[in-house]
């Protein structure tokens, strides 16, 4: 079978198995996002146990490997009564893991800020919530976008993990067909070319635009 | 240690440092400082570098906890608060409600970038007075306009030069309506050719405004010529105050005259 | 669902073999990846514009791309043009590929930020090419470098599991296998997420000390 004849056949397989790495990615993102300001605000605490739990929770997910964390929550966890379907044990791995890294990120970009306009809010007199909320958080937001950037192209990679709990991403699609026609080089190679196309084409891209626009409202540009 | 200190009536005093000290670990920036600052005073500090001259405005602003003594303002203490033996440390909200009447702008200006420069000026009202968005904007473009930066409302910081910076960052601290203003080397980051439009209405802002204001620099000359009263500060104390004829024409202490030779030297 | 000491004392010999064999794969792993990112980094320094772009893309292409396909693509197609790999061959092939595209961004790096102006210094003296990087530049570009590699030969190690899939006897597949062959996962499981706990949380809170040696060094933070 040729190249062109493999693409044919088996494309609009791949491009759905795509759409659910899609899914996958912008799901985990979502939860990771929410972990990270989370976690990184408690990071900052001067409340000792508030700090503690959230160093835990970081060290934790950060510490251990994701596919383990996957399987746990995937065959483990059903045992202690909580199952969950594979797209959202897939989400849930990959969204506490990435969250953990995130918050860790978050916590730089706030201690980035310069001292100085800390101390220009309380010479202004605005409450600890005020001056994280109006002047420190928005400044944080285009500080974190590059490393936060790289994280989640690294999460797009990551998702294809899920495809070993059952997930119908690409690499399951990749794999159920490599299984049935053996044509491993087709099959892999174009899941490979995909996943590219994908990270450097579409989501570098968008990264690099949120970037600029995140850049432009701090009033860097 | 010379110390000509004036005596003022009780109801004049507006800030009293009442033997205040400050250290670092094993660094005594500020020793048992008394000081007191009149209403409508302008008090200029001069000094070198590590006498403790930036340290005294910061701990007025509460932007650093002193070690010892009190501080006053406007007949109340600031660092501390009543309890029932004596007093404590001031907390947070006891601050919150005080803080207000005092202003401050800084060396490095630290406008909030994200934040046009009429923006600037109307958060903290808005956010800690309670304005309304209106009465916000009304009051900010006044300042605005007494500081020349009117028609640069909607600038961001970024776009605007060293002394422009400078400008807005002291109409922003006066939006706040404070009693005293601190203002912490204003001048030292700017480039000279924009030093004279700051130091303009800092003129502007004693003559016209009889505000208060404690002001810490290097510009001797401008010290000389607006200031009620210069104090020459030395490890951590005053060695030396006066008015600006008595402290730079005929300096008594030792100290002081070595530090004015070694600035005038300079120039 | 009760955890079962008796049964972890059972498993607990063939999980320490396990352990063994995934530090021997991460390391093995991780010195390959050196090689090929000095390689693949001096290979983006040549002066021939072909073949630097070339270097380039198949870097980016690498490291853009999903570790778990390139190991399937290397297991299942080197058969297909005749080579024999062992699973394990495979998957040193693939980690030193992939995590070699990742060490040679790092070399570059550290190798970037060395000011230029230590260049015109060795310039200015005489030094020739060879010596200056021997002498002057590789000494302070290694320190910088320091963190990153650590960084990755943590991420190898975290990523072991992935060589399961392929069928590598490493803690997840030896996990794995025991839970097929006795149906207790529980026990397995945790006991992998523990093993890889206390091995990468000292190693990266050593390596956090590391970087805060290399920074203090070059006067980045005060002491």
């Amino acid at each position: 079978m040729s190249y062109w004849d493999f693409l044919v056949e088996y494309a609009p397989k791949l491009a759905n198995g795509a759409l659910m790495t899609i899914w996958v990615m912008i799901g985990s993102t979502l939860l990771a996002t929410a972990i990270s300001l989370v976690f990184g605000l408690m990071r900052l605490s001067s409340n000792f146990l508030i700090q503690g739990a959230a160093t835990v929770y970081i060290e934790f997910f950060r510490g251990t490997s994701l596919l383990v964390q996957l399987y746990w929550i995937y065959y483990v966890l059903p045992l202690m009564g909580i199952t969950l379907s594979p797209f959202m044990s897939g989400v849930m791995a990959l969204g506490f893991n990435f969250g953990a890294y995130g918050a860790e990120i978050v916590r730089g970009g706030v201690q980035s800020v310069p001292r100085g306009q800390w101390e220009a809010a309380r010479a202004l007199n605005l409450s600890a919530a005020q001056r994280m909320r109006r002047i420190i958080m928005p400044q944080t937001f285009s500080l974190i976008l590059p490393p936060a950037a790289n994280l989640v192209v690294e999460l797009l990679k990551a998702t294809a993990l899920v495809a070993l709990i059952t997930v119908v991403d690409l690499m399951f699609v990749a794999k159920q067909i490599n299984a049935t026609t053996w044509l491993s080089a087709q099959v892999f190679g174009t899941a490979l070319i995909m996943y590219y196309l994908m990270s450097r084409f579409a989501l570098v891209p968008f990264l690099r635009w949120l970037e600029v626009v995140a850049a432009r409202k701090a009033g860097k540009i | 240690m010379e110390t000509s200190s004036p005596q003022h009536s009780d109801s004049d005093v507006l800030v009293r440092f009442d033997g205040v000290t400050k250290s670092y670990g094993d660094l005594t920036v500020l020793d048992k400082l008394d000081l007191e600052i009149a209403k409508n005073e302008m008090v200029s500090i001069i000094g070198p570098s590590g006498s403790g001259k930036t340290t005294v405005l910061r701990v007025l602003m509460t932007l650093e906890t002193i070690n010892d003594g009190v501080i006053y303002v406007d007949g109340e203490p600031l660092t501390h608060m009543p309890a029932d033996q004596g007093m404590v440390i001031a907390s947070e909200s006891y601050l919150r409600q005080r803080r207000s009447k005092i202003g401050m702008v800084f060396q490095q200006f630290n406008l909030f970038p994200h934040m046009t420069a009429l923006q600037n000026c109307i958060e903290a009202p808005m956010q800690v007075l309670g304005l309304s968005h209106e009465k916000a904007e009304e009051r900010a473009l006044d300042l605005l306009n007494m500081v020349g930066m009117a028609d640069k409302k909607d600038q961001h910081p970024q776009r605007l030069s060293g002394g422009q910076q400078q400008r807005v960052a002291i109409a922003r601290a006066l939006a706040m309506r404070p009693k005293v203003m601190l203002l912490d080397e204003v001048t030292s980051a700017l480039d000279p050719e924009v030093i004279g439009e700051v130091l303009n209405v800092i003129r502007s802002l004693n003559s016209e405004h009889n505000l208060t204001m404690i002001m810490v620099t290097h510009q001797m000359g401008f010290a000389r010529e607006i200031s009620d009263r210069v104090c020459f500060f030395y490890e951590g104390k005053i060695a030396e105050q006066g008015t600006p004829n008595q402290l730079f024409g005929d300096p008594q202490n030792e100290r002081t005259k070595q530090f004015l030779h070694a600035v005038l030297d300079a120039n | 669902m009760e955890w079962r000491w008796d049964f972890t004392f059972e498993i607990l010999p063939r999980m320490l073999w396990a352990t063994g064999n995934t530090l021997l794969a991460a390391g093995a792993g991780y010195l390959i990846a050196t090689i090929i990112g000095l390689i693949l980094m001096l290979g983006q320094r040549t002066p021939n514009r072909l073949a630097n772009m070339a270097v380039r893309e198949i870097v980016e292409f690498v490291r853009s791309t999903p570790l778990l396909v390139q190991l399937f693509f290397v297991f299942f197609v080197a058969p297909q043009f005749g080579l024999e790999l062992s699973a394990w061959t495979s998957a040193m092939l693939t980690i030193g590929l992939h995590y070699g595209t990742y060490l040679s961004e790092v070399y570059r790096g550290a190798l970037e930020g060395v000011p230029r102006s230590q260049w015109e210094a060795c310039r200015a003296l005489n030094f020739s090419v060879g010596y200056s990087y021997r002498r002057i530049v590789l000494p302070q570009a290694f320190p910088v470098a320091l963190p990153g590699m650590g960084n990755y030969l943590v991420g190898i190690f975290k990523d072991t599991p992935l060589l399961a899939t392929i069928g590598v006897a490493e803690l997840m597949h030896t996990a794995n296998a025991l839970g097929a062959e006795t149906y207790r996962y529980l026990e397995p499981y945790s006991m992998v997420g523990f093993i890889f706990l206390i091995i990468s949380l000292p190693t990266a809170m050593g390596l956090r000390r590391l970087e805060a040696m290399v920074a203090r060094a070059q006067g980045k933070i005060e002491h």
